[in-house]
């Protein structure tokens, strides 16, 4: 889990916003964001996670790999998530967000994650299921501290629906 | 022009509720935005064959960060922007295409010093819960 850079842009925010289907326009009016006590353009609360265009080790950015069908149960840590059959069985089970001061267009964030707890549950759909976390520290150019994330995701045996 | 008119810890009480429609059906095109957005372009989200026939699942489904962030809109439409401290959710049951989210938020406590505390669940049309969480807001006291 490398410690790599997130310039945050206007653009990402915008786009980011517009998915989420966002009409606050403290997300790309820079004039009405200015004019409001935050004093500009900010992001909305789950942005961070797009600092995964930015993560070096992201194994599930933009590079299409030809999965291969999954002969039996596999449980492979998430960051090695770049073959089809952990793609199929990797589950995000919980999110948090911490806080600490907004993200705002303009700041040139540093992000660093660290594997957090692990264990293990027997499902009673997925079968054995596999629970890792991760903590991502999300600091700004005076290595103040941003936001801090806590994912954790779960490994599953078998495809989960319901 | 102004920020929207803040709430403050004082129009709020334990028990109060905000309700709101999240996503009306949903469509893959959203969902792909996202993953555009995120940079989550695990397959499962966004290749019918390879959700289908690879993973075994009956379509796509949305990034539970979707729901995350949907859910979001709901807290930063009500409560302002800028006053979240804390935002944590379970993904209890994936998304689907063609699916209607509507969340809702319960206020469990209101400090003397503004600080907020919230139970959050958001539902499919089905009424069944899709993610379950809480939240920390700080608004001006008074």
């Amino acid at each position: 889990m490398a410690d790599h850079e997130f310039p945050v842009d206007r653009t990402a925010i915008l786009t980011f916003a517009a998915a989420l289907g966002e009409t606050n326009p403290i997300y790309w009016d820079e004039a009405y964001a200015k004019a409001t006590p935050l004093g500009g353009v900010i992001a909305p609360p789950t942005f961070g996670v797009a600092s995964a265009h930015w993560n070096p080790s992201h194994a599930l950015r933009g590079v299409r790999r030809i999965p291969s069908a999954p002969e039996r149960p596999q449980a492979r840590r998430s960051e090695s998530a770049g073959d089809g059959a952990s793609l199929t069985r990797v589950l995000h089970g919980e999110q948090r967000f911490v806080y600490h001061q907004p993200i705002r267009a303009g700041m040139r964030l540093r992000v660093a994650a660290r594997p957090g707890r692990s264990w293990e549950k027997e499902g009673k759909r997925g079968g054995k299921l596999r629970f890792s976390e991760t903590v991502t520290e999300y600091r700004d150019e005076r290595g103040e501290l941003v936001v801090t994330a806590t994912s954790v995701g779960i490994v599953t045996e078998k495809a989960v629906e319901g | 022009m102004s920020a929207k008119p803040k709430l403050r810890a004082a129009d709020l009480a334990a028990g109060r509720t905000h309700e709101a429609v999240l996503v009306e059906n949903l469509s893959r095109t959203q969902i792909v935005m996202y993953a555009g957005a995120s940079g989550d372009f695990n397959p499962i989200h966004h290749d019918e064959i390879f959700a289908t026939q690879v993973a075994g699942y009956p379509s796509v489904f949305a990034h539970g960060m979707l729901s995350m962030g949907l859910t979001g809109r709901l807290l930063t439409d009500w409560l302002g922007d800028g006053v979240l401290r804390e935002f944590g959710v379970r993904f209890v049951r994936q998304v689907w295409p063609g699916d209607t989210l509507r969340g809702k938020a319960t206020v469990t406590s209101v400090g003397p010093d503004g600080r907020v505390v919230l139970e959050i669940v958001t539902s499919n049309q089905r009424g069944e819960p899709v993610i379950a969480g809480d939240a920390v807001a700080m608004l001006p006291a008074d």
